[in-house]
């Protein structure tokens, strides 16, 4: 087994994410791109883990950090998504655009 | 080390110090009153509400269990000197750096170690009556005994990291304990003032303590006083650094000069919450520091011992002249707190280790007393302010003979113990070549004295001015006053120099009873010339507060009268600046102080009228000439033209996420492609 | 080395087989037209990306993975569908009018990427396939070398457990407080 087809497969989630982030309108669509990124990372980090026999088990453990701090992202997010959506009784993230001039 | 978190179980104690005693079953099991704190808190959470003194008794059984322990400990090391040193494992960073929690026992943890445990149990004691029908007593009592409990792990760190554990948790103890009555805005504000100006100063403290990690490979103080003993070469280098910024550190907890600004707020506590923040927990935690951390002072840092010297001298004295102006009696003794740490860290400053330590240590002793008393004195009157108290001397007797003890001890009278400490101090700011710093703590001696009379003659003497009928607290209140005033009387004498006790010397001795000799200066016998000089200023200071407060002033108008109401304000308001000079103006009384206001008001304000007229012309007239006609067509012209760009650019701002973000990706992956071809 | 020489190993055809399901569910969860699908179809690609892992010999993270991802994330995306109201079931206006844009975009991401993986790594072997990493040197190390990390990623949890409440939390209105709610 080579490294890789691993890295294609890789790349193509992550692209596959960013598509969905730039297509989605609604905004947990656009939190569930985000997951399948940072899934694509994850990949990445365990592929060349396999590659390098690193000692310290170092992509490994950086996957779980990327788990971790993933989880904290999906709870910060949907709380705002559900406190935008309070105010403003919709999801979509092209109706809030309150960045605009 | 693989195993992180069984290693404390597998108590992988070892012994780092060369040790004097270190057999003794008390101070290998030291770690027991850093540990047991922890238990009576979830205890207090736990089971608190449903005991008869809600969770008090935990609390109390836990500080007495630590005083005999304590007490023992001291024992030892009067009669044989006690060193020791034990720490587990918690973790490793990297190949050398390695994370320890431990205790240390010697003469210095010891002797503190005996104050938060005595000291807080006192108050513990009061607390239950004080606090009695409170609305969360159980609460209370467990942050009190977090409080207690982390400065026991402060005081027994043995290195830097365990240090800053203690530091940390004693500063939230102290923020949810400000804000105990929290439904007030005010008083939870005071808290976060608290927390958030001791953060400021721990970035000091934290970054100091990276840089010993960083220069030494350790945070131990054993490792530290050796390394500044031997003068080692790494440490030279960045000593100076080092020492500037644990001392940031120190001057937040221990509210030196700019940062005392926490301490007065900080009264909105309940009064035992006081009691114990400034005698024995919280605003001691920077001295104790600069004392952990003497030797690095003493043969390395000494560059910049004259600003801390500087720093210290400010607080002492400018702080104690805003407690002669405070009218809530708890200010009074904040700010006289504030004045006395400055004493201490003056000390240590100026190279006095064990004078400025003994003064914490008799400090403690007669502030938890005053306090104390005070809220006695608050619980029968129902208000802080002194112009609703006034002959309380003969409703509250024992309050008033114990606060009277407190206060002579606090301005230095002999033979209560205020004065040998500060005595002490005054000879090693002379013998240290400090002569003009020395001056200006014998004067600060005769303000001390000045406000404490004031507030005695305000408070019990004179008629009473608040409502109802104000009566002596019980007994749970009363008795651990006089204790406390017994200690205040006599703890001086333990360390008079040239007098021994046994075998092993004095206090002296016992405080340097450290892993290397602190190698301050001690006397050999009084010297009484000292002596009398600073006796004489806090008795003139007594007088002077006699002479001004004895005269009973019954009602408001007399009262305001006297307060000199043009200059008051201006005090009350505490401008700094001016503090002095008004001080001096309240010496010379009413009718200077009339003619003064005269000159304020007829001379100084028509001149000041007269300059702000002509001002105000001569600012019309640049303002319609120069201004509007010149230099505004310029700055219209230019900003014309950056609103018309503006107005155009701002289409480029959609307010579209999403939109940026393909701009974005698109805009990475042409980089990355412009990056491979022409790269 | 030729297709028939890479399909001839059988770990490849496990990896073949698993790649596709997880990038054919990839593509369903930017493309669904139902926002429940779209949840579920992550969880198969996340199904699928642990069973990648087990194949890379990082059984821990896998189980990690399928444990904090399928069993908490995605149920935590299910209550955020569920309580913003998205419309459960068909919908055509669940994408934006700039489909093309980002398909352009992510394309051209891709075969950056994919060039850039198979001209650097094209016939890197991966090696240990089969032996497993033990769950003590991923212990050792987290609490070991990567402490200060592990520190600072718990401390970025209870951040946004904080964060999580008080931005979520439903403020009482000035009227509300009046009244004592």
């Amino acid at each position: 087994m080579t490294l890789a087809p691993v890295l294609v497969l890789a790349a193509l989630l992550f692209s596959l994410g960013v598509y969905g982030l730039l297509a989605r309108r609604n905004a947990v669509l656009v939190l569930l791109a985000i997951e399948l990124m940072l899934n694509a990372v994850n990949i990445n980090l365990v592929a060349f883990e396999a590659m390098l026999q690193d000692s310290l088990a170092t992509g490994q453990v950086f996957a779980i950090f990327v788990i971790t701090v993933a989880a904290a992202e999906v709870g910060i997010g949907l709380a705002i998504v559900l406190l935008i959506f309070r105010n403003r009784a919709t999801a979509n993230v092209d109706e809030f655009s309150l960045m605009k001039w | 080390m693989t195993n992180f978190l069984l290693a404390a179980a597998e108590e992988e104690v070892h012994s780092a110090v060369e040790a004097a005693y270190t057999s003794g079953f008390w101070a290998e099991y030291a770690w027991i009153m850093l540990v047991i704190p922890w238990i009576a808190v979830l205890g207090i959470i736990f089971f608190g509400k449903r005991m008869k003194y809600l969770g008090a008794e935990i609390a109390i059984g836990m500080l007495a269990f630590n005083t005999i322990w304590a007490s023992i400990l001291f024992i030892l090391n009067i009669t044989k000197g006690v060193v020791y040193e034990g720490a587990v494992t918690i973790a490793e960073i990297g190949s050398n750096l390695i994370f320890e929690l431990g205790w240390v026992v010697d003469g210095l943890s010891i002797m503190m170690y005996f104050v938060v445990s005595f000291v807080g149990l006192v108050i513990f004691i009061y607390a239950v009556g004080y606090m009695k029908g409170d609305v969360r007593v159980t609460w209370f009592f467990a942050s009190f005994t977090i409080f207690a409990g982390s400065m026991l792990v402060l005081v027994g760190a043995p290195n830097l990291v365990q240090l800053i554990i203690g530091w940390e948790g004693v500063g939230v103890a102290s923020y949810l304990l400000i804000g105990h009555y929290w439904e007030q805005k005010e008083n939870s504000s005071a808290g976060m003032k608290a927390f958030f100006t001791n953060k400021v100063a721990d970035i000091g403290l934290i970054i100091g303590a990276i840089m010993v990690g960083v220069t030494l490979g350790t945070f131990k103080f054993s490792e530290l006083s050796n390394a500044a003993a031997e003068h080692a070469d790494s440490l030279a280098l960045v000593a100076g650094m080092i020492g500037a910024l644990l001392f940031f550190g120190a001057m937040g907890k221990s509210a030196q000069f700019p940062f005392h600004i926490w301490l007065p707020d900080a009264m909105a506590g309940p009064t035992p919450v006081s009691a114990l923040m400034h005698a024995a927990t919280m605003v001691t935690a920077g001295v104790y520091l600069m004392a952990r951390t003497f030797p690095l002072y003493q043969n390395l840092a000494e560059d910049i011992r004259p600003w801390m010297v500087a720093i210290a001298t400010i607080t002492l004295f400018a702080m104690g002249l805003l407690a002669l102006v405070a009218d809530d009696i708890k200010k009074v003794l904040a700010y006289s707190t504030v004045s006395q740490l400055g004493y201490m860290m003056v000390a240590v400053a100026a190279g006095g280790y064990t004078a400025g330590v003994f003064h914490l240590f008799t400090h403690a002793f007669f502030k938890a007393l005053l306090f104390l008393g005070a809220g006695s004195v608050i619980h029968a009157v129902h208000s802080n302010n002194m112009s609703d108290m006034g002959g309380l001397r003969k409703d509250m007797p024992r309050t008033y003979w114990t606060f009277v003890i407190g206060s002579a001890a606090l301005a230095g009278i002999i033979p209560f113990s205020g004065f040998w400490s500060k005595d002490e101090i005054l000879v090693t700011l002379g013998h240290e070549g400090y002569t003009a710093v020395m001056w200006i703590a014998i004067a600060g001696a005769f303000i001390t004295a000045f406000y404490m009379t004031r507030a005695i003659m305000l408070t019990f003497h004179g008629s009473y001015k608040g409502h109802g009928h104000p009566h002596e607290s019980e007994p749970v209140m009363t008795v651990p006053l006089i204790i406390l005033a017994g200690f205040a009387a006599v703890v001086g004498f333990l360390n008079i120099p040239g007098v021994e006790f046994g075998g092993r010397g004095n206090f002296t001795q016992w405080l340097g009873m450290r892993e290397v000799v602190m190698g301050d200066h001690h006397p050999t016998a009084p010297d009484w010339g000292m002596a009398a000089i600073g006796l004489g200023a806090a008795l003139l200071g007594v007088l002077a507060g006699l002479a001004l407060f004895a005269r009973d002033k019954a009602t408001q108008q007399e009262r305001d009268k006297f307060e000199i109401p043009a200059l008051y304000p201006l005090l009350r308001r505490k401008y700094y600046m001016d503090d002095a000079a008004l001080g001096l103006v309240w010496l010379i009384k009413a009718p200077f102080a009339r003619a003064i206001d005269w000159i304020n008001d007829y001379i100084i304000d028509g001149v000041v009228n007269t300059m702000g007229f002509l001002t105000a012309g001569l600012a019309q007239l640049v303002y319609g000439g120069l201004d509007q006609r010149g230099i505004d067509l310029g700055f219209n012209a230019f900003a014309y033209a950056s609103g018309g760009s503006g107005e155009r650019l701002r289409r480029l701002q959609t307010g579209r996420v999403q939109q940026y973000a393909s701009v974005f990706v698109g805009a990475a992956v042409m980089f990355v492609i412009g990056f491979v071809i022409f790269g | 080395m030729s297709l028939s020489d890479w399909l001839s190993e059988p770990t490849n055809w496990v990896f073949l087989v698993v790649g596709l399901g997880v990038a054919g569910s990839a593509f369903r969860v930017v493309t669904s037209k139902n926002v429940v699908h779209a949840a579920l179809y992550l969880v198969a690609t996340l199904g699928g990306t642990a069973v990648l892992f087990l194949l890379l010999s990082a059984e821990f993270v896998a189980w990690v993975l399928v444990l904090v991802y399928i069993g908490a994330v995605i149920v935590l995306f299910l209550f955020g569908i569920m309580i913003t109201r998205a419309p459960i079931g068909y919908d055509a206006s669940l994408d934006n009018n700039r489909r093309g844009i980002a398909a352009v975009v992510s394309g051209a991401l891709f075969l950056l990427m994919s060039w850039a993986a198979i001209d650097f790594f094209g016939s890197e072997p991966l090696q240990g396939i089969g032996e497993g990493t033990s769950t003590e040197l991923l212990g050792e190390s987290i609490l070991g070398r990567f402490v200060f990390p592990f520190e600072i990623v718990s401390f970025v949890l209870l951040a946004a457990l904080i964060g999580g409440i008080t931005v979520a939390r439903k403020d009482a209105t000035p009227a509300e407080s009046e009244e004592g709610v």
